[in-house]
């Protein structure tokens, strides 16, 4: 029998992956026309590959599939890896980053809503350390037409110095090593544009208008993404007034990289991430502190997902400590 | 008055759709007399009422026929004139389908009234007017069915405001808005005595702004007596908590009581039935019931209370593929076991539910730790944590983070995109800590039956045993007595005496030594407890008496005061003592003599008479002056 509430009207989780993934296409579309056709295939790599693991995977441990299958929480998954990786991976390293994450890092931790690590940051830190080389070469804006791409993804040919220009995170890491460089003066070199990376500005805005949509059907909330880019900003910023030339500018940090990416569709995965709404301001701003230091003074040019995993771990505690006063709970006057 | 009110807001809450027009369209009609009526016994918070008829008893309409048992019960009545079928169980108005003991009426169709008696409210104390609304059974009726005249107790500090519950905010009910639109002067009526059983300084009336007619009607009765605000239609600003909040900023914490923050709140039908019980001395016996959803003709019915429910959503049309009934609202309504349980008085609303109209829940989801939960919350939980503790059993943890603060509104599981029955995870969680609870309350009293069973043996035993030990204690004492005495024989004295001779003395000396015993466990003496004087008196009586009968040697008197010194000096002393303690134990419990607030020139003469008297029986007696 069932009790009340008798009425039910919400989406289901199939709408609100639905959601997101809708809220990805401008991204996606901005990617395609600055970088070439080639993420288009990566994404339906990824996404084949997703669904055969989430079939594989619920079968094993007899879970009925139809619904699991069909709430797309895979799909969006595998989109969030292909956005991550660099487009010209070749086809083997996307299937086995989707494999990791949907394999390792969400069944073997008990499926959906029971995965303590984003399962999309979790494949892409493991192919960071497995294979760096392969996961430091990003094209340039309109380097090479799509048959060339085809050609690096699925064909076995690499010819790495035809698409290994840095990003900008990358040059500006290896060039403040030389003596004498300056932010200022690297930042005129080809791979940096008005703002961040050349090219990367308009995706990053296209993730925005994305993002912006997701708050606006109330799938995500601001917390998260607020206090991100505003704690970037605010420790990216003081280290460049203290220090210009050493230090980049904050705009620089908020458009590079996968900020605006991960601002609005990565840090906000809720399975991962903190509930609360004082949890959320904290897991955000965390995780623009660690990946700020990361890129300035770590090993690795971009540290979002090494500091999304790490905040990961926090969450249980962040939450625990952050609930909020109950109705009534106030600790207001009681008579 | 229209409000100038300021208004607070709660989080959460939900905005469903309403479906109330097609309830509001006709007026409220009266549902006709059925042939038989179900009055169960236990229709409100607290404990059922104790039946006053018997099978075949004649019943008047609005006679009492159940009695309040206890302070948190009311009575219930025929709603009909009629006989009494039967006194038994019968099926509850409640998903478990469980019987409850119920009264079964048979109508004559002759609505013979008992004796009403209005109430002269001005000259009856509280205490009396709230045992009148217990016995005239009025409850909440809201849904909650709590006794009123528990909460028309005036707060420790006065109350403030009395709120009337106009809000309705669960879809598909109209009961309260139709109630509103036309006895609004009944409520006001009843909100005034409730007022004044409160001593309550105002009354704030709060009805959702999605009832423009009941607004109106409301206001034009209320005149300058009462304030009727019209609050944010929001899901639940119905709830009791939620309207204290929107119309005072008040919060009451779960477990408190409002009128310790000076707030009471009560339904506007409560306060209907508030106004017919004292002033026409008509008790509960009918209320306002929605018929709606699955019906052809949604309208609002004064039911009697113990009406089939199947006999009222006839009169609406019910539609073929009704399968079910719920009482109440889709929200938080209960779904019923069958189509002929009885209205009560909590029912608001019978809803015709349909696999069309009410879906079957969707397949539950895993929990994608979303938050919208958490965001529709009005009690500022967080259900998601609720869930994974209900789920994982860790009910601690799960009382915690406030599991008994759920008002199980439904918020939570009508947003929930996983579609988890999270309102059942709740009352789930709640019915296994009180069933915790009372194993461990039976726990309790069956270890402490065992603890006083264990310390009962043991003290048996162990009188027992000290008994035994008396006796040979005793007996050896007497052993040792009779071996003292030279034995012709040199038999030596051994500490099992086997003669018969030996053993009669061990029982006298035992029966010596419990003589002996017993005045040291002799209860307190009954002068104990004698005032000063008396005692004075005693020890003046004693001294005497020792002073006749002076101590026996000279050996006995190192340590006593009174026989410290010589015989006759001490009785002298003594004498003299208790004399002094008489005296001034008279003195201090001597009521004041007539003659202490006298002006002194009178006390002058009294003195001087006195010393004459004095003077005079220093002399030998004068001879007895005769009568005049």
């Amino acid at each position: 029998m069932m009790y009340s509430p008798f009425l039910r009207p919400a989406p289901g989780v199939r709408g609100v992956m639905l959601t997101v993934l809708l809220a990805l296409l401008p991204g996606i579309a901005t990617y395609a026309w600055q970088f070439g056709a080639g993420i288009l295939v990566n994404l339906l790599l990824a996404s084949c590959a997703a669904m055969a693991a989430e079939a594989a995977m619920l079968r094993l441990r007899g879970r009925a599939a139809g619904l699991a299958l069909g709430d797309l929480s895979a799909v969006v998954t595998a989109w969030l890896v292909a956005l991550s990786l660099p487009p010209l991976v070749p086809w083997w390293l996307t299937v086995l980053a989707v494999l990791i994450a949907i394999v390792a890092a969400k069944h073997l931790y008990g499926g959906l809503g029971q995965n303590p690590f984003n399962p999309a940051m979790a494949a892409y830190c493991a192919m960071m350390v497995a294979y760096p080389a392969l996961m430091s070469q990003w094209p340039a804006p309109g380097q090479l037409d799509f048959s060339a791409q085809l050609d690096l993804i699925l064909g076995g040919a690499r010819n790495i110095d035809a698409i290994s220009s840095a990003t900008a995170l990358d040059a500006l890491r290896t060039g403040l090593r030389a003596p004498g460089a300056t932010v200022d003066a690297l930042r005129q070199t080809p791979p940096f544009g008005f703002l961040g990376g050349s090219g990367w500005e308009w995706v990053g805005a296209a993730y925005l208008l994305g993002g912006l949509a997701l708050l606006a059907r109330r799938v995500i909330t601001w917390h998260m993404p607020l206090a991100f880019l505003l704690t970037l900003a605010a420790v990216s910023g003081t280290a460049w007034l203290i220090q210009p030339a050493q230090f980049a500018p904050p705009w620089f940090h908020i458009v590079s990289g996968g900020a605006l990416l991960a601002a609005f569709f990565i840090i906000t995965d809720p399975v991962s991430g903190a509930t609360t709404p004082r949890g959320k301001l904290i897991f955000g701003a965390g995780i623009a502190l660690v990946a700020w230091l990361i890129r300035s003074f770590g090993a690795y040019p971009e540290g979002l997902a090494f500091a999304v995993l790490l905040l990961n771990i926090c969450v249980p505690l962040i939450d625990m400590k952050t609930q909020p006063p109950v109705f009534g709970h106030r600790g207001g006057e009681s008579p | 008055m229209t409000a100038l009110r300021k208004l607070f807001s709660f989080n959460g809450g939900i905005k469903p759709e309403p479906h109330k027009a097609a309830s509001t369209v006709e007026p409220i009609a009266v549902a006709p007399l059925p042939a038989r009526l179900v009055v169960p016994l236990w229709q409100s918070t607290g404990a059922a009422a104790l039946p006053l008829v018997q099978a075949g008893d004649r019943v008047l309409k609005g006679q009492r026929i159940g009695a309040a048992d206890g302070g948190l019960s009311v009575a219930v009545h025929a709603p009909t004139s009629g006989t009494v079928l039967q006194i038994g169980p019968q099926p509850m108005a409640h998903p478990s389908g469980l019987l409850a003991p119920a009264i079964v009426l048979a109508a004559d169709g002759e609505e013979r009234w008992a004796d009403l008696e209005p109430v002269n409210v001005a000259g009856t104390p509280p205490d009396a007017l709230r045992d009148l609304l217990r016995d005239a059974g009025i409850v909440g009726l809201g849904g909650a069915v709590f006794p009123s005249h528990q909460k028309l107790r005036p707060g420790p500090h006065g109350t403030r405001t009395l709120i009337i519950n106009g809000a309705e905010c669960e879809p598909f009910i109209t009961c309260d808005d139709m109630l509103m639109r036309e006895r609004a002067a009944g409520i006001l009526r009843g909100a005034a005595l409730m007022k004044h059983i409160l001593q309550a300084r105002e009354i704030v009336i709060g009805i959702e702004d999605n009832k423009p007619e009941a607004l109106a009607a409301m206001q034009a009765a209320a005149g300058s007596e009462a304030e009727v605000v019209a609050v944010p239609t929001r899901y639940p600003a119905g709830g009791a908590k939620q309207l204290i909040r929107v119309l005072t900023g008040i919060e009451v914490p779960h477990g408190r009581r409002s009128t310790d923050y000076g707030v009471q709140c009560f339904n506007v039908g409560t306060a209907f039935a508030v106004h017919q019980a004292l002033d026409l001395g008509r008790p509960l016996i009918s209320r306002v019931v929605t018929i709606a959803g699955n019906v052809a003709r949604p309208r609002n019915y004064d039911v009697l209370i113990g009406t089939a429910m199947r006999e009222v959503v006839a009169l609406a049309g019910p539609q073929p593929d009704t399968d079910r009934y719920i009482m109440g609202g889709p929200m938080m309504g209960l779904p019923m076991p069958d189509f002929d349980a009885p209205v009560v008085k909590a029912t608001n609303a019978i809803l015709a539910s349909s696999p069309a109209l009410f879906p079957p829940a969707p397949p539950e989801q895993p929990c994608i730790r979303c938050g919208d939960c958490a965001r529709a919350c009005p009690a500022d939980l967080q259900p998601l944590e609720l869930y994974w503790f209900s789920r994982a059993r860790n009910f601690g943890k799960a009382q915690e983070y406030h599991l008994f603060d759920c008002i199980e509104c439904g918020c939570c599981a009508y947003v929930c995109p996983a579609h988890i029955p999270l309102v059942d995870y709740y009352r789930y969680a709640k019915s296994e800590v009180w069933a915790h609870e009372r194993e461990k309350e039976a726990a309790d009293a069956a270890r402490q039956r065992f603890e006083f069973r264990n310390f009962r043996q043991e003290r048996e035993e162990s009188e027992k045993a000290a008994k035994l030990a008396a006796r040979n204690a005793a007996a050896a004492a007497a052993a040792r007595a009779s071996a003292d005495k030279p034995l012709p024989t040199g038999e030596p004295a051994d500490a099992a005496p086997s003669s018969t001779e030996d053993k009669k003395k061990a029982l006298i000396a035992a029966a010596l030594a419990r003589a002996q015993a017993q005045p040291a466990a002799a209860p307190p003496r009954n002068t104990d407890n004698l005032s000063a004087d008396t005692q004075a008196e005693i020890a003046a009586i004693e001294t005497r008496r020792q002073q006749v009968s002076p101590p026996a040697g000279d050996d006995a008197g190192e340590t006593s005061a009174t026989s410290a010194a010589a015989p006759g000096t001490a009785d002298k002393k003594a004498l003299i003592a208790a004399a002094m303690a008489r005296a001034q134990a008279q003195q201090a419990a001597a009521p004041p003599r007539n003659t202490d607030k006298l002006s002194p020139a009178t006390q002058a003469e009294i003195a001087a008479i006195e010393a004459r008297r004095q003077q005079a029986a220093s002399l030998p007696p004068a001879p007895p002056e005769p009568p005049k």
